[in-house]
């Protein structure tokens, strides 16, 4: 007999199954709900373990009009970007989206300054014109987000949505409003998994326990961070399945707004004219990114361009086949 | 690092006397307490109040009793073959059980290999064979070897292997301690993937003063050399501490300012 044992890794821990959404029968008003995680060993090595549930993409949609996003989103949408309920029908019915991601960004105070009520009125109208599962996430500014997203968990209250960011200097308003309205709940950590592994620690001390929490490492495209994130995912899975509990929480990665932002994807023609079509530039750009982070073990991606949610869409189908 | 509990042990007053009542109150809370306090495999010793003919049953009553909280791994602690089955019998019916554990001496090792397959347990092999203790880093690995020749030989995964280099107090063998850590550091280049190596950490500082500081000094020296699993008392907080940020220190575990309470929280 070989002194060599099978070299296949032997993993201990599996990756928290969460679900986003509630249908009538859970107390909420959803037609479809999204299952992440459950993965047993490192994403689609099924020869170590099973990668149960797929990684889920989430289509970004925002409280306004955005007015700096590249023209072949722009062209993709057209009129819908002008109303949240609109551009979210667009995006599951002609689009084919499983979960939306709605950005308050019209919330922020120097990009609009929408009052909470009217964060929560726009929740609502998107919750009534499409019936799958919903991302909040506020407008990144803390003070604001404090006052926005507890009216908007309010007005979801039951819908199981995904609420963020929780950050570790700032969690425990909305970890508040989320247990209360039975949200799950996003940590954000910039780039840092030790700060990542404190977010858990010090919201599920408020009792929201783990099983109720989306990791967010922060998100780098190809050419600006996309190692970096890939690595910090990386070893924090490795941990995971090694036993780390607290680490053994699924990913959110921001794909869409990092990719749509280097100037790679919204260089004009003329601005650079060796690097090709600039209608097709961005989304090749996305699909790379999102290809890649997929690897690392994301769990949910929010993108932006259709074309490039489909071909992500179709990769995973094909990385899921046994 | 995976901690075997040594608190379940008829050489303590409250198991003891325990034992001897047959009152099941101070077992089921000691196993509790150890949980609780971080460990990830319970010891169970019925020690020596007890007359030898009725060691038998008292293991399987102490190890029914310790079952009655948890599912965790027990490791069964006693040299008699008889008594080992005993224990794995009544610790794998829910759950999984360890063999604490053989020597090196050929027919020993030979039927407690067969037991552990029997039960599908893991297995700690000590450094001891028909010459005694061995006494040098190259005796002890040389047994380690044989150890691990007669898993393989029944066909025992090397991941189900603990070799314990064993201690010997520091205040009669103060060499024992620096051989015990290049032990630990061959035993994990005996194969690949390597063994586990565990120690019995509490005799190290038998019969010593300082016990306490004597312990978490040498548990974080042998974490470093590759230590992976200790029996030990889970409810000396320092010790558990000091081994926690130890495995943070070397990065065998992800940081982060509650990290002494995110180990807990596992």
């Amino acid at each position: 007999m070989s002194i060599m044992d099978d070299a296949r890794d032997k993993w201990t821990g599996t990756i928290n199954e969460l679900t986003i959404g509630a249908t009538r029968a859970d107390g909420g008003t959803r037609t479809s709900v999204v299952t992440i995680g459950g993965a047993a060993a490192l994403p689609f090595m099924n020869f170590e373990g099973p990668t149960p549930r797929a990684p889920v993409v989430a289509m970004e949609i925002w409280d306004r009009e955005p007015d700096d996003w590249a023209q072949p989103l722009v062209d993709v949408f057209g009129a819908v970007l002008k109303s949240p309920a609109d551009w979210a029908k667009k995006c599951v019915e002609e689009f084919g989206a499983d979960m939306l991601c709605l950005r308050l960004a019209g919330t922020h105070p120097d990009f609009g300054d929408a009052s909470p009520t009217q964060a929560a009125e726009v929740v609502k109208s998107v919750l009534k014109a499409v019936g799958v599962p919903l991302i909040i996430w506020g407008s990144d500014h803390d003070e604001k987000d404090n006052e926005v997203l507890p009216r908007c968990s309010q007005a979801a209250a039951g819908e199981r949505c995904l609420i963020g960011a929780v950050k570790e200097d700032n969690y425990k308003t909305l970890v508040a409003s989320c247990l209360a309205d039975g949200h799950t709940i996003i940590g954000l950590s910039p780039i840092d998994i030790n700060i990542a592994k404190q977010i858990n620690i010090l919201v599920s001390e408020m009792g929201l326990p783990l099983n109720r929490i989306v990791m967010y490492p922060t998100t780098g495209a190809l050419g600006y961070g996309l190692e970096y994130s890939q690595s910090i995912q990386e070893r924090g899975r490795l941990a995971a399945l090694g036993g780390d509990k607290i680490m053994s929480l699924p990913i959110i990665c921001m794909v869409g707004q990092e990719a749509w932002r280097t100037k790679e994807a919204r260089a004009s023609l003329q601005e650079a004219p060796a690097w090709g079509d600039e209608a097709t530039r961005g989304i090749y750009w996305e699909v790379a990114t999102a290809s890649s982070l997929l690897q690392a073990g994301s769990d949910i991606l929010v993108m932006r361009h259709p074309a490039a949610v489909a071909a992500v869409k179709k990769t995973i189908n094909e990385l899921m086949v046994k | 690092m995976f901690v075997i509990g040594e608190r379940i042990n008829g050489m303590f007053t409250a198991i003891g006397d325990a034992i001897l009542a047959k009152d099941p109150l101070p077992v089921r809370a000691m196993a509790e307490q150890q949980i609780a306090c971080g460990a990830n495999a319970l010891d169970v010793n019925v020690g020596t109040r007890v007359p030898k003919a009725e060691r038998p049953a008292v293991m399987k009553w102490l190890v029914e009793t310790t079952r009655e909280v948890t599912d965790m791994c027990l490791a069964i602690d006693t040299p008699s073959l008889e008594i080992m089955r005993v224990g794995l019998d009544a610790a794998c019916r829910k759950g999984t059980g360890m063999i604490n554990s053989t020597t090196g001496h050929a027919e020993k090792l030979a039927a407690f290999m067969n037991l552990a397959k029997e039960f599908n347990a893991s297995i700690i092999g000590l450094a001891i064979d028909e010459n005694g203790v061995a006494s040098t880093a190259d005796a002890k690995v040389e047994i380690g070897m044989r150890v691990l020749a007669a898993a393989m030989e029944v066909g025992i995964a090397t991941d189900s292997v603990y070799l314990d280099p064993i201690t010997l107090p520091l205040n009669c063998a103060q060499d024992a301690p620096g051989i015990m850590l290049e032990s630990i550091r061959q035993f994990k280049l005996l194969s690949d993937p390597a063994p586990h190596v565990v120690i019995g950490l509490s005799n190290l500082s038998q019969g010593a003063t300082e016990r306490g500081l004597i312990n978490r000094a040498f548990l974080v020296m042998a974490v470093q050399a590759g230590l992976d699993a200790s029996i030990h008392d889970p409810l000396d907080e320092e010790l558990m501490n000091a081994m926690i940020t130890a495995e943070v220190v070397l990065n065998k575990m992800i940081y982060s300012d509650s990290y002494l309470k995110a180990y807990r929280q596992r």
